[in-house]
C-alpha cells in the first residue's frame, strides 16, 4: 500500500533521473515556464498572506469581541468549505465574464480557502489559557499589547499551518484557476496532457510542481514540530473576556457581512440563477442521475478500499512501532503534497507502460483516490486504535480469547466508529474530486465533477448548475464534520481540489 | 483452582550489552487458595513476573507450573494465554469501553454460556464484588474508579480461574476508595477460595491483604514471608526501609543482647560483635513523665491523628524516629527518655545475622 502511495512520486523522480539535467534544463529553461513558476509563487504567496490576515481577524472578531450574532456568523464563515472552489470559480466567471486573470483568481480562492486559516485560530483561541491573558494585563500590558505579545505568538502554529494549507491547495487547483484563465503549473500540466500528450514537457512540469509542494509540506512540518504551546496545569477552562468593540461594532459587522455575501452570497445568487435558467431550457434528469450514480459508486468503493489499505498501515504504526513501520506511515503522507493531476498523470503513464490492462479502467481511477486519500483515513483511523489499548487484548487472552476472536470480539468493535468515519470522509472527497477523475475516469464514465467541468467548460452555465448543486450538497457532511474542531481529521486535511 | 510453583525464572530484555535481567533467578510458591502479593518499588521486574505468569511474556529459563500442569518450563511448549486459565486484572480496570457491565463479565463464559445461565452468572459476580444487581446494564463510563475495578475482578472470576493476578490495581484510587476496594476484593477471593498473586509498590497494602509477601528488589526477589515476619523480620536493612520506617543503628552484640545508642535491646537471635540493629519507630517508646532510659530533645513532631511521629536527637548526638499514640504529645524542644521495647533484629555488616 505504501509503495502504490510511493508510484507518482518514483514515477517524476525518476523521469527527471532518467532524461538527465541537459534535457531537464532545455524542457524547463523556457519563458512560458518562467511565466507559470512566476504566476504560481506570486498566486500562492499573495493568497497564503490574505488569508492569514482573513482568518485571524475574523476569528478574534468571532471569537473575542461581542460582535453581534457571533454563532450565526461562524457558521456562515466556514461555509465556504462546502462549495468546492471549482464551483466557486463558476459561480463568479459566470456572472462577470470580466472576472479572470491574477485579480479574479486572487480573490476567488481567497474567498474559497480562507476558512482553511479561520478554523484553526479558531480552535486555537477557544483552547487559550486566558489566565496568560490576565497575567499580561496584570503585569501592566495594554490589551492591543497582550494581544501582539501573548496571543498572537501562540496562534503562530494555527495561522502558520492553516497557511501552508492554503499554499498546498492552491498548487494543486485546477478547476478554479482554468476557469478563471489564470495559468499555473497546474493548468499547464492539465492543457500539455490534454492537447499533446506531451509527456515530457508535462512530466518536467510536474516535477518541479512536486518540488514546491515538497517545500510548503517540509515547512509545515518543522513549523508544527519545532514549537510547544501547552497550557499548563489543569482545570476546567474559562472562556476569555471578550473585548467591548463600542460604536466600532457596526462598521466591523459591516465588514463580516461583506466577507459573507462575497464568499456565500454570491456563489448562491449565481447558482440559483444559472439553476433557474438551465431547468426552464433543459433539466437531464436521466443523466443527472446516471452522474450520480456514477459517481456514488466510485465514491463507495474509493472509500471501502482506502480504510481497508489503512487497517495494516494504522496497525504496523501503532502495535508495531519501530522504523520501518514509520517509514511505511510517513510514505502515505506524501501524498498529501501531491496534486491530483500529478498522481492521475503517473498513474496514466504507469499503467500504459507496466500494465496496459488497468488503464481506463475504474480499478486505476480508484487507486488514484486510494493513493489521494489514504492520509485521511490513515489520520482517522489511527485515531480510534489509539482507544483501542493492547491491556484489552490481554485481557482477552486471559479470558480464553485467541487473536482471531479477540480481533472479532474486541478490536474491531472498538475501532467500528472511526473506520466508519474514515470511510465517511474519503466518500466525501472522492464524490467532489476533478482532477484525477478528469484525467482518469474509464470512457463513457462520467460523474457529477466531470459532468459539471464539461459543462462549465464549454460555457454552458445553466446545464452545469444542477451538478454544481449536487456537488455542494455532497461536499455540506465533509464540512460539518471538519467544523468539529476537535477532530483528528482537521490535523491534516485537505478539502478536494 | 491450584497452587502456583515459580521455579528459577529469568527474563531479560534489550540483548548484548544493554540486556537488563527485569526478573533474575526467581523461586515463588503459592499455596493453593492463598493470597500473596509482590512488593517491590518501580522498575523492580514485578510486572513482568506478572506477565510471565499470564503467558504475555515467555521466560528465557525457569518453569511456572499451575498445581501439577507445567505451563511453561525446559521441553515444555509454552500454553498460550487464553489456555492457562488466568484471571487478569490490569491496571485501571481495562474494562472493554464497548460493552455493558453484564458482558463485560460475561465476556470469558464459553459462546453457549453468555445467555441465560451466563445472566446467572453475572448476577452472582456483580454480588460476590459486592455491586448492587441493577449495575449489570450500565457503561464502564458510568462508573466510579474502584467501581470499575470490582467489576474487572468480577470478569476475571466468572470463568472460575485456576489462579488471577492483580497488576496494582488499586495504584489509581483515591485513598478512601483504595482502603475499602482493596478489602472488597479481598473478600471475594476468599469467598471464592482462589489462589491470587498481586503486585503493589504500596507496603500497607501488600501487608495488609497478603497471607505471603515477596519483596522484589532489582529483578531478585529478597524474601517471601508472612507479613509479620517480613515486617518485624526483613532479611536485610533495605528490606526493613522499604517495608516501614525504621531506626537502623550500629551495636555492639553479646549473645542474646546487644547495646546501641538507645542502650541495652534484646534480640531475636543471639549474635556477636559489631550488628547493624533495625529498631521499628513503634518499639521506641517516648516517655514524657519520667527520667528513666536515654535522654534527647524533641525535634519535630508530625502528628496524624490516631499517631505521631517524634523526631528525637539524643543527647550524644544521634537522631531516631519513635511513633506514639497522638493522645498526648511533646512540642519541639521538650526534653523526653527513650526506651525500646520487644525484640530487635541485629544484622552483621555484611548483611545476613
Amino acid at each position: 500500500m505504501a509503495l502504490l502511495a510511493l508510484v507518482p512520486l518514483v514515477y517524476v523522480a525518476s523521469y527527471v533521473v532518467i532524461i538527465g539535467p541537459v534535457d531537464l534544463w532545455e524542457l524547463l529553461a523556457r519563458p512560458r515556464i518562467a511565466e507559470l513558476l512566476r504566476n504560481t509563487v506570486t498566486l500562492a504567496v499573495v493568497c497564503m498572506a490574505a488569508t492569514a490576515v482573513l482568518g485571524v481577524a475574523l476569528a478574534f472578531l468571532v471569537e473575542r469581541t461581542d460582535l453581534p450574532g457571533r454563532r450565526l456568523w461562524h457558521g456562515l464563515l466556514v461555509a465556504p468549505l462546502a462549495v468546492p472552489a471549482f464551483v466557486n470559480g463558476y459561480a463568479w466567471v459566470s456572472l462577470d465574464r470580466s472576472i479572470n486573470g491574477f485579480t479574479g483568481a486572487f480573490m476567488v480562492v481567497t474567498l474559497s480557502y480562507y476558512p482553511l486559516v479561520y478554523l484553526p485560530v479558531v480552535a486555537m483561541l477557544r483552547r487559550l489559557d486566558p489566565a496568560l491573558e490576565e497575567s499580561a494585563w496584570s503585569l501592566g500590558h495594554s490589551r492591543a499589547r497582550t494581544f501582539r505579545t501573548v496571543v498572537l505568538p501562540q496562534l503562530r502554529p494555527a495561522v502558520l499551518g492553516g497557511a501552508l494549507l492554503v499554499g498546498l491547495h492552491l498548487l494543486a487547483e485546477f478547476g478554479a484557476l482554468s476557469l478563471l484563465r489564470f495559468p499555473t503549473f497546474t493548468t499547464a500540466i492539465y492543457d500539455q496532457y490534454g492537447s499533446t500528450f506531451n509527456g515530457g514537457a508535462a512530466t518536467a512540469m510536474a516535477g518541479v510542481l512536486v518540488l514546491l509542494c515538497l517545500v510548503l509540506l517540509l515547512a509545515e512540518l518543522r513549523l508544527r514540530g519545532n514549537r510547544r504551546y501547552a497550557r499548563l496545569g489543569r482545570g476546567a477552562a474559562r472562556g476569555a473576556v471578550r473585548v467591548a468593540l463600542g460604536h466600532g461594532r457596526w462598521p466591523l459587522l459591516a465588514a463580516v457581512g461583506a466577507v459573507v455575501a462575497l464568499a456565500v452570497g454570491v456563489p448562491a445568487f449565481s447558482l440559483v440563477r444559472w439553476l433557474a435558467v438551465g431547468t426552464s431550457t433543459e433539466f437531464p434528469v436521466a443523466e443527472l442521475v446516471e452522474a450520480l450514480v456514477a459517481t456514488v459508486a466510485l465514491a463507495l468503493a474509493g472509500a471501502v478500499v482506502t480504510t481497508l489499505a489503512a487497517i495494516p498501515v494504522v496497525w504496523l504504526a501503532v502495535r508495531h512501532r519501530g522504523w520501518a513501520s514509520t517509514v511505511i506511515e510517513r510514505s502515505t503522507y506524501v501524498a498529501n503534497a501531491l496534486p491530483g493531476i500529478v498522481v492521475g498523470l503517473a498513474l496514466v503513464v504507469a499503467s500504459l507502460r507496466l500494465v496496459p490492462a488497468v488503464y481506463q479502467t475504474a480499478a486505476l481511477l480508484v487507486a488514484a483516490y486510494v493513493i489521494l486519500f489514504l492520509p485521511r483515513a490513515v489520520v482517522t483511523v489511527r485515531a480510534g486504535l489509539e482507544q483501542a489499548p493492547t491491556v484489552l487484548d490481554d485481557v482477552a487472552h486471559s479470558l480464553g480469547h485467541g487473536p482471531l476472536a479477540t480481533a472479532r470480539r474486541v478490536t474491531l468493535p472498538l475501532i467500528a466508529p472511526s473506520l466508519g468515519a474514515g470511510a465517511a470522509l474519503v466518500f466525501l472527497a472522492i464524490s467532489t474530486e476533478l482532477t484525477a477523475t478528469l484525467m482518469l475516469s474509464p470512457i463513457g464514465t462520467s460523474t457529477l465533477a466531470t459532468e459539471f467541468w464539461s459543462a462549465s467548460s464549454e460555457l454552458r452555465y445553466g446545464a452545469a448548475a444542477p451538478y454544481a448543486l449536487l456537488l455542494v450538497l455532497v461536499s455540506i457532511p465533509a464540512t460539518v464534520l471538519l467544523m468539529r474542531t476537535d477532530s483528528p481529521a482537521t490535523k491534516t486535511e485537505r478539502v478536494p481540489v | 483452582m491450584s497452587s502456583l510453583t515459580i521455579t528459577g525464572v529469568t527474563k531479560s530484555f534489550g540483548s548484548g550489552a544493554s540486556a537488563t535481567r527485569a526478573v533474575d533467578d526467581v523461586t515463588l510458591h503459592v499455596p493453593h487458595g492463598s493470597f500473596t502479593t509482590v512488593l517491590g518499588p518501580s522498575g523492580c521486574g514485578k510486572t513482568t513476573l506478572l506477565r510471565l505468569i499470564a503467558g504475555f511474556l515467555v521466560p528465557e529459563s525457569g518453569a511456572i507450573a499451575f498445581g501439577d500442569t507445567v505451563v511453561v518450563g525446559d521441553g515444555v511448549r509454552p500454553m498460550p494465554p487464553q489456555t492457562r486459565r488466568v484471571g487478569y486484572v490490569p491496571q485501571e480496570g481495562a474494562l472493554f469501553p464497548h460493552l455493558d457491565v453484564a458482558a463485560n463479565i460475561a465476556f470469558g463464559l464459553p459462546r453457549e454460556a453468555r445467555g441465560t445461565t451466563g445472566a446467572d452468572r453475572v448476577a452472582e459476580m456483580l454480588e460476590l464484588v459486592e455491586l448492587p444487581a441493577d449495575f449489570r446494564d450500565r457503561r464502564p463510563d458510568e462508573l466510579s474508579g474502584g467501581q470499575q475495578q470490582r467489576v474487572a475482578l468480577a470478569r476475571s472470576l466468572a470463568p472460575a480461574p485456576a489462579i488471577v493476578l492483580l497488576d496494582e490495581p488499586f495504584s489509581s484510587l483515591d485513598a478512601g476508595l483504595r482502603g475499602s476496594t482493596a478489602r472488597a476484593v479481598r473478600r471475594a477471593l476468599a469467598v471464592t477460595n482462589t489462589t491470587a498473586l498481586l503486585v503493589t509498590h504500596d507496603q500497607n497494602e501488600a501487608l495488609s491483604l497478603a497471607d505471603q509477601v515477596a519483596v522484589m528488589r532489582a529483578g531478585r526477589l529478597v524474601q517471601s514471608a508472612a507479613p509479620s515476619e517480613v515486617y518485624l523480620s526483613p532479611s536485610d536493612p533495605q528490606v526493613a526501609e522499604f517495608v516501614g520506617r525504621a531506626v537502623v543503628l550500629p551495636g555492639t552484640a553479646t549473645d542474646a543482647r546487644a547495646t546501641c545508642a538507645l542502650g541495652e535491646v534484646v534480640l531475636t537471635e543471639p549474635a556477636t560483635g559489631p550488628v547493624a540493629l533495625m529498631i521499628r519507630p513503634e518499639q521506641v517508646f517516648v516517655d514524657l513523665a519520667h527520667d528513666e532510659g536515654v535522654r534527647g530533645t524533641v525535634e519535630e513532631v508530625s502528628y496524624y491523628g490516631h499517631d505521631c511521629a517524634v523526631q528525637v536527637r539524643l543527647d550524644e548526638g544521634t537522631s531516631v524516629l519513635a511513633r506514639m499514640a497522638g493522645v498526648r504529645r511533646p512540642g519541639p524542644g521538650d526534653t523526653v527518655h527513650l526506651r525500646v521495647t520487644g525484640l530487635v533484629r541485629a544484622y552483621h555488616p555484611a548483611g545476613a545475622p
